[in-house]
């Protein structure tokens, strides 16, 4: 593959050395290399660049001791990801190309997961297309039907991305990976095909805003209503071109389901990239995930950062996005008068084990509005497994819940609950734009999972407290 | 901080927007057409609903390209095939079906105030030309008839009688741009014959 070193003839306006992934040995801290991961210490000695977590991360891929905002860097990805949706697309572009293989059959991932199992001819020939690149590639990570999950809960749970990597997907929720301390980001089918014949993409150094969430979490409040408040305040393009950085006492203490949510959105508010700090919580979740070394990059005390948000959580209720945009939130509490026909607790945003146990308490001795219909769709097979042997499965059943196979169906309007005109659903997922369920003049409310299933008990925007 | 640039407009008045075009013999077609002008966070949902993603037909998705947003745009595109749009344009998914249903349509140029990033990616690398220009999505009307000389990064607003400036265009865009998106630029790079 000598012609890929050719990739190193870009010319960029900023002109970056991309030759050596490794070169800059020096933010290398050796002391901690006894571990299985690497960790760049805060404040790297010898050296008074100051740097966010997203500039790191950048740097260290594209071989750069440093980089600032703005610069324009071709970097190494470590993943590049692609589903049933985007990868046709990217597959026709590859071919284009004129590259036989794919970078490293090992690095690419192919989950189909929107359209699957396949809800007509057309996601099925779609679906017949990409397999059949990923069995002629000999792609290691092609998630079949029986064991695909929704792509951002299923590689984290496999151990397929790790902290400290540069991951692109063409999806745009690919952000969720950053939780990990990772930078993740979404791209389009152009950019997996040539991700996916080089092994490397062109970034744009984002700057970076630091959200600090202090004080302590109400009843039931979960990192679904911290980022939906968090979008409420700075909108859908607050964060736009740039790298949100969750910090602070809260995040500390967040559960890494929670903090998958968070990241998740993070492209709801336009994000690059959502990223959370590698801690103690981190690492017992890659425990018995990966025997992979991983490096850990810190942001610096003194990085510079374009805006700072402290953020009080003693005052955040339960909160739910009215349509048709995710920043448009307000209080639960405050919408019970709004009836709703369906709720669908899932999704890449909040399908985790996590996000079952909670409807499951709320769900338990209860019924279902005989007027609502309650799809429940855990994001994996693990988790679906986790919430059988939990009893959950079956406190969702007798309830008169709906479960099931992981997909992403309903939320991007595809399959397994699709509304008609008029209806309303509130939904764990991500976005409600207009159309995005079914119906263009259908509504979605997004909220986390508890205010979903109180919901879908009282057949209205409902807290929880009113059910339990 | 991030400055100014071709990304991000500011619609800062007093910065220094690098004058544009100093290499005159990149020359780029003047593109002279009416305007179609829609609001802010026009999503990925509106240009190109889901439902229609199972399939990569360019023809296909440019028929139903913007249906749940503007049932006009049909007549629309018959007679203005520039889009003005607000801030925030293209957020949402990452579908590349998104430019290219745009695209496939007829529409030659997207001028927003900013630009969702996928999409602002997607829509460089398959070729369709996307400017970020908050003074002129602010002034531009609907149908107004603008020409863009994007050699010498001016808007000229013909019904109005104004003229804006536009943020330079980096090189490797331009590149990528006179290649003919992404996939020829990586050909050209990696030298496959």
């Amino acid at each position: 593959m000598n012609i890929l070193n050719n990739i190193n003839n870009i010319n960029y306006i900023n002109n970056i050395n991309s030759s050596d992934y490794s070169a800059d040995k020096s933010l290398r801290n050796t002391e901690n290399n006894v571990a299985n991961f690497n960790t760049f210490s805060k404040n790297a000695k010898k050296q008074n660049y100051p740097q966010t977590i997203a500039q790191k991360i950048l740097a260290f891929h594209s071989g750069n001791s440093y980089l600032k905002a703005g610069q324009l860097v071709n970097a190494k990805v470590d993943i590049v990801l692609g589903n049933d949706i985007t990868m046709p697309l990217a597959i026709e572009e590859f071919k284009k190309i004129g590259i036989k293989e794919v970078f490293d059959k090992n690095k690419v991932v192919i989950v189909p997961d929107h359209f699957t199992p396949n809800k007509d001819i057309k996601s099925a020939q779609q679906c017949k297309f990409i397999r059949e690149f990923a069995y002629q590639q000999e792609i290691k990570n092609y998630f079949e039907v029986g064991k695909m999950g929704i792509e951002h809960a299923l590689l984290p749970e496999a151990g397929i991305v790790l902290p400290g990597q540069l991951i692109v997907g063409a999806d745009s929720h690919t952000c969720t990976y950053g939780a990990l301390g990772a930078a993740a980001t979404g791209v389009g089918s152009t950019d997996l095909a040539v991700a996916m014949a080089t092994g490397y993409t062109w970034f744009m150094v984002p700057d970076s805003i630091k959200f600090i969430y202090t004080g302590s979490l109400k009843p039931y409040v979960t990192g679904k209503d911290l980022i939906l408040y968090t979008i409420g305040l700075i909108g859908v393009d607050g964060a736009l071109y740039m790298s949100m950085e969750f910090t602070g006492p809260v995040i500390r203490s967040l559960s890494m389901d929670s903090r998958f949510t968070m990241c998740n959105m993070a492209i709801e508010a336009g994000g690059k990239f959502g990223i959370i700090e590698v801690d103690d919580i981190t690492r017992a979740y890659l425990k018995n995930k990966t025997d992979e070394k991983y490096n850990v990059f810190y942001a610096d005390d003194d990085a510079e950062y374009y805006k700072t948000y402290e953020i009080n959580c003693d005052k955040i209720n339960l909160q739910v996005a009215l349509p048709h945009l995710p920043s448009n939130t307000q209080d639960a509490k405050n919408l019970k008068g709004i009836k709703i026909d369906q709720v669908v607790i899932g999704s890449c945003t909040n399908g985790r084990i996590e996000d079952m146990k909670i409807a499951a308490e709320i769900f338990k001795n209860k019924k279902v509005n005989s007027k609502v219909r309650a799809i429940i769709i855990p994001a994996t097979q693990n988790v679906y497994l986790d919430a059988l042997k939990k009893g959950y499965l079956e406190i969702f059943i007798e309830s008169g819940c709906v479960v099931s196979t992981p997909t992403c169906g309903p939320c991007l309007g595809g399959h397994m609950g699709i509304l008609a005109e008029g209806e309303k659903a509130i939904s764990t997922t991500n976005r409600n734009f207009v159309g995005r369920m079914g119906h263009p003049k259908s509504e979605v409310y997004l909220s986390g999972p508890a205010v979903a299933a109180a919901s879908a008990i009282m057949g209205r925007i409902a807290v929880p407290e009113e059910v339990m | 901080m991030l400055k100014n640039n071709y990304f991000i407009s500011k619609d800062n008045k007093n910065n220094n927007v690098q004058k544009h075009g100093k290499d005159k013999k990149r020359s780029v077609n003047i593109i002279k057409d009416r305007v179609i002008k829609y609001g802010d966070n026009v999503d990925t949902d509106v240009i190109i609903p889901a439902r229609y993603l199972n399939t990569t037909n360019e023809i296909e998705l440019a028929n139903h390209c913007f249906e749940d947003l503007d049932k006009d745009f049909k007549k629309k595109i018959e007679k203005a095939k520039i889009i003005v749009a607000g801030y925030n344009f293209g957020c949402g998914s990452s579908r590349e079906h998104a430019p290219i249903a745009i695209k496939a349509s007829g529409v030659k140029i997207i001028i927003a105030k900013t630009f969702a990033r996928i999409f602002f990616r997607n829509a460089i690398n398959i070729g369709l030309l996307v400017i970020p220009s908050i003074e002129s999505a602010n002034q531009i009307n609907e149908f107004d008839e603008l020409e863009i000389d994007l050699g010498n990064g001016i808007i000229k607003n013909v019904t109005q009688s104004k003229t804006y400036q536009i943020n330079p265009v980096p090189d490797f865009i331009q590149q990528i741009i006179s290649s003919g998106g992404y996939i020829n630029y990586t050909r050209k790079i990696l030298q496959v014959t």
